[in-house]
């Protein structure tokens, strides 16, 4: 039977993985190859990469950090941030990434989903949706949430699917970093809009919100960074609560 | 020199993870990442992998020329397909109607959206995404080492169907039981991406790496003779 998927995610600038990452007797708690294996080691299902880099003249230090992981981690790995053209993708892949997720740029220029998706096909095609509540519904939000796009997250969700991705990673901008938990009705709502995987992100802080996601949200996988890093709960112990509570999980 | 193993280059994705992965495996084999068909029709063992839609592969192998040496390394020396590796060397795919190598008998279909949903309702994704347990129909060397019923990763969203259930080597369920492994003669092809499999991944293309499928193998020895 099919896992449902636990994905930790690395935010990196310049090289070096921030936010902290907390492991027992990590020596460099910045180095990603270092947390890359860690991660690898305690049964994570992928990685994914938030490249998070302000400036352009660093941007190209993703690109060793991602030929030094996939040299010696081997599951899937997904970069994203600061993903703007075919090139870029072209770039990452080579440089061993396994997909790449689209943000920003799948608004401003739709195209790129569906030229990427065309040429690389849609298994490697992630389009991130951030998603607010704004009445009665959600709206997509761009630039970290910081600017609307009008959009009807339902709606754009469905549309990336038309246009070639091959699965959607969607952060709750309400939730995200409250560690109150999903926003259980959203994730549903799109989930079961599409009939692509959908990874839910945004707001996890205890391993009974993971177990939430994945039954009352249907998400196919979770995304979730703090309660990892810092050592909170380890994907192993995440991993042994779902499976406690159900949930088809790789051990 | 002639390469010890040919990944064949297409132009249909990563496969950087692939040649990775073999050489963490097999420190000392030179592993060439190739679209030229003397290298590979020279090389002692064959990877075929391949990511994106039937119609783009069959048109990538053709516009480099690649079809026949693809078809003599399936018939003569260690051989595995992966993935879109694996669906081409049927007869047909669904996935754009699209004719692909006929190395062996049977088609590919595309995972029929009435089926997807699993015992209590749910509905199903495709793509098939993550991490399924893959069941061994047969033993074989490429098995060896790998618990029966042990996780790899997947992603796809067409499936082979053999015409010939001898060849079956592993399946796995989605909700239905289909072949994710075929093994006959020397050649051994997997939907699955081992190359993202961590442990047991890493162990079946160890395995290949040392595979020898017996009476191909001499006929191997015999085209890599023809090279030197």
């Amino acid at each position: 039977m099919l896992a449902k998927r636990i994905i930790p995610c690395l935010d990196v600038t310049n090289g070096r993985v921030v936010k902290g990452v907390n492991f027992v007797e990590l020596k460099d708690a910045g180095d990603p190859v270092e947390i890359a294996r860690r991660y690898n080691e305690a049964g994570a299902d992928e990685l994914t990469f938030l490249d998070i880099t302000a400036s352009s003249d660093n941007r190209d230090l993703i690109l060793h950090i991602i030929e030094a992981v996939a040299s010696e981690v081997f599951i899937p790995l997904t970069v994203g941030g600061g993903v703007r053209t075919v090139a870029d993708i072209q770039r990452l892949l080579n440089a061993g990434a396994d997909k790449v997720s689209i943000n920003t740029s799948a608004v401003t220029n739709p195209q790129l989903v569906k030229d990427a998706a065309d040429r690389y096909g849609s298994q490697c095609i992630v389009v991130a949706i951030d998603a607010k509540r704004v009445g009665d519904h959600w709206e997509v939000f761009t630039h970290g949430g910081r600017t609307a796009t009008g959009l009807d997250a339902i709606e754009w969700a469905k549309k990336m699917e038309s246009l070639g991705a091959g699965e959607l990673l969607l952060t709750s901008m309400d939730r995200d970093g409250t560690k109150s938990g999903f926003d259980l009705e959203l994730t549903r709502a799109i989930s079961e809009a599409v009939d692509i995987p959908i990874i839910a992100s945004g707001g996890v802080g205890n391993l009974q919100h993971l177990v939430d996601g994945v039954k009352e949200g249907r998400a196919d996988a979770v995304l979730a960074a703090s309660i990892f890093h810092f050592g909170e709960y380890g994907v192993g112990e995440a991993k042994k609560y779902m499976k406690q509570h159900g949930i088809e999980v790789r051990l | 020199m002639s390469a010890d193993i040919a990944v064949i280059d297409y132009g249909m994705g990563n496969l950087r993870s692939v040649a990775k992965a073999i050489e963490h495996v097999a420190p000392s084999a030179g592993v060439v990442v190739t679209s030229d068909p003397a290298v590979i029709s020279c090389a002692g063992r064959v990877v075929f992998p391949g990511q994106g839609a039937a119609p783009d592969c069959m048109r990538e192998i053709d516009a480099r020329g690649l079809r026949q040496v693809i078809v003599d390394a399936a018939r003569t020396k260690p051989f595995l397909g992966i993935c879109m590796g694996m669906q081409v060397l049927f007869e047909h795919s669904e996935e754009g109607d699209t004719a692909c190598l006929g190395i062996l008998p049977g088609t590919v279909q595309r995972f029929p959206h009435e089926a997807m949903h699993d015992a209590g309702g749910d509905k199903l994704k495709v793509p098939h995404m993550g991490w399924n347990n893959v069941h061994q129909a047969m033993s074989h060397p490429l098995w060896a080492g790998i618990e029966e019923g042990a996780r790899f990763y997947f992603v796809h969203s067409y499936f082979v169907q053999p015409a010939s259930p001898d060849v079956i080597a592993g399946f796995s369920h989605y909700p239905f039981p289909f072949t994710c492994a075929v093994a006959t003669g020397n050649i051994f092809a997997v939907q699955f991406h081992p190359e993202k499999s961590q442990n047991d991944g890493l162990t079946l293309l160890g395995n290949f790496v040392t595979w020898n499928p017996g009476a191909a193998e001499s006929a191997c020895d015999m085209s890599r003779a023809a090279c030197a």
